[in-house]
């Protein structure tokens, strides 16, 4: 088992894959519990696809990949809020109109260089194999950046997407704390797509959250759970990838899946075998009847 | 003396229909006061209106004699409990410490003095033995006390309370009188939008009759008349000659 576990650990790029897909499994599950209890999961999809055109101009033009994802995933994500607060639609059809033509712009300035098929898988299922020490650091850079400031605002976030209302009138700037979630959830997303890519992203930002919302009792346990959930699937995936020659992003993202079919499967158990077990009285649903005190 | 609450000419508009017309109430301080009017009466938004969550129009808001933005803190908020989805992770405690966030500062950790102001409006509303437990776990009658607590955590002076009766069980719906009782005796105000109009001479001094426009406001032996009510609320007879009989 000790030799399973630490055979790919000869190769250097297996440990420099390995250490990217730690810091991703940590960082976008992370995000991803607000992103999932503030409704944002459909978001988080097009911001994840939206940051590629933003990648693809900026190594066109010879820039910094992370600030062409960053400024195309903010535009994107205030072109969404602006549709929705300034016509009738809301989010998710603002997100609809969006999304696709962000996408669509991405492969369109893709198709233009000749490496269209290599590139186009790049972005969808990243190279974590191919990581270079550079693509390394500046992941663990701005993970560390992400991280920080979500210890810091976790409980003014917490607050303002329990009650956005009580959050305003206690003073927490609840607009411009959106928008810093936006680009937090931006940066994650643009250093996630360099070394994991596109459906590896969605499936971190999303799955572990949503599993760890089936059981968790609170928002710090949620952002607890979430992680850890995330790092067994990306750093798992890396090790099955090795060891049974699937590729790394599908390895992952059934990893993660499996992770909520699991524990799905288990709390629908329990429920069931409580509710079997509970007193008549307690099996009514107490947000619709008061019980006599 | 200074009123608690002081609202004049107050219009808001949805979508090119008014849902408040130039309403001007003074609601005096250390009363117990109801709005009530109709459904799509403006009640709700009077509140909201009051604390700048919906734009208004036109109109001018005064908080003991100073305009709101300067008395933010001083009133505390009880929104319907079907604002929030209460599947949310978290608990009892937690939803009361939001309270304490204004006086703390947003970005700073509640401490000991903070958990025991929290624990405290708790136990003013019977739930202190609560604290912990999950607020999915909640019935409609403890989660609205969650919220009357989180306001009391607060420690404001006027209170604005979106319909705390609706939907709950008599216990909780004593335990919710005795606090605002316990309120005015300590000199606070309580602005509350009321649906039951039997219980308006028993729980309030003061009301105003709203629909859209502000019908009469004054104190409830005054106000309170069928002939008032008869033109709040149109041509529902039926409902008022019993109410206006009680």
């Amino acid at each position: 088992m000790i030799d399973w576990l630490a055979a790919p650990f000869a190769y250097e790029f297996m440990v420099r894959a390995t250490l990217a897909a730690l810091l991703v499994g940590i960082v976008c599950p992370l995000i991803g519990c607000y992103v999932v209890v503030r409704g944002l999961a459909f978001f988080g999809d097009a911001l994840s696809h939206s940051v590629s055109p933003g990648v693809v101009i900026a190594s066109l033009i010879g820039a910094s990949l992370l600030l062409g994802g960053l400024v195309a995933g903010v535009v994107v994500a205030m072109g969404i809020g602006l549709l929705a607060r300034r016509t009738r639609l809301d989010d998710q059809t603002a997100i609809g109109v969006v999304f696709p033509v962000a996408l669509a712009a991405g492969v369109a300035l893709l198709a233009a260089r000749p490496t269209f098929a290599a590139d186009l898988t790049h972005i969808l299922f990243g190279s974590l194999l191919g990581v270079s020490a550079g693509d390394l650091g500046l992941t663990a850079v701005v993970a560390a950046i992400v991280v920080a400031a979500l210890v810091v605002l976790h409980r003014p976030l917490t607050a303002m997407t329990f009650d956005p209302v009580a959050a305003r009138l206690q003073g927490v700037p609840v607009e411009a704390l959106h928008v810093a979630l936006l680009v937090l959830l931006a940066l994650a997303i643009v250093i996630a797509i360099q070394t994991a890519g596109n459906l590896l992203v969605l499936s971190l930002l999303v799955t572990p959250a949503a599993t760890a919302w089936l059981v968790a009792r609170s928002m710090l346990a949620m952002v607890l759970v979430a992680p850890t959930l995330g790092v067994v699937a990306s750093v798992g995936g890396v090790l099955l990838s090795f060891h049974l020659g699937v590729p790394i992003g599908p390895a992952v993202v059934l990893l993660a899946a499996a992770e909520f079919g699991a524990v799905a499967g288990v709390t629908h158990l329990v429920g069931h075998l409580r509710r079997r077990t509970a007193r008549p009285l307690a099996r009514c649903n107490v947000s619709e009847y008061d019980t006599p005190e | 003396m200074t009123p608690a609450l002081e609202v004049r000419d107050l219009t808001v508009v949805y979508r090119d229909a008014p849902a408040l017309d130039r309403a001007t109430l003074a609601v005096p301080a250390g009363t117990l006061a109801a709005i009530v009017g109709p459904n799509g009466a403006g009640k709700s938004t009077l509140l909201k209106a009051v604390q700048d969550l919906v734009p208004r129009v036109n109109g001018e808001v005064r908080v003991f004699g100073v305009p709101y933005r300067q008395a933010r803190l001083r009133v505390g908020y009880v929104p319907q409990r079907t604002a929030v989805d209460w599947d949310f992770p978290t608990d009892v405690l937690d939803v009361v410490l939001m309270g304490t966030y204004g006086r703390l500062g947003w970005l700073r950790r509640p401490g000991r003095a903070e958990r025991e102001t929290a624990l405290s409006a708790l136990e003013l509303v019977g739930m202190r033995d609560l604290a912990h437990r999950q607020i999915g776990q909640l019935s409609g009658g403890q989660q609205q006390r969650v919220f009357l607590a989180r306001a009391l955590a607060q420690q404001a002076e006027l209170y604005l309370m979106d319909e705390p009766f609706a939907g709950v069980d008599a216990a909780t719906e004593r335990a919710i009188v005795d606090v605002l009782r316990g309120l005015r005796a300590a000199g606070k105000t309580v602005v509350c939008v009321h649906h039951d109009l039997e219980s308006v001479p028993d729980y309030f001094d003061w009301v105003a009759l709203l629909n859209v426009r502000v019908i009469a406001s004054g104190w409830v032996s005054e106000v309170f008349t069928p002939d008032r009510l008869a033109e709040t609320y149109g041509g529902r007879l039926g409902l008022l000659t019993r109410i206006g009989m009680a």
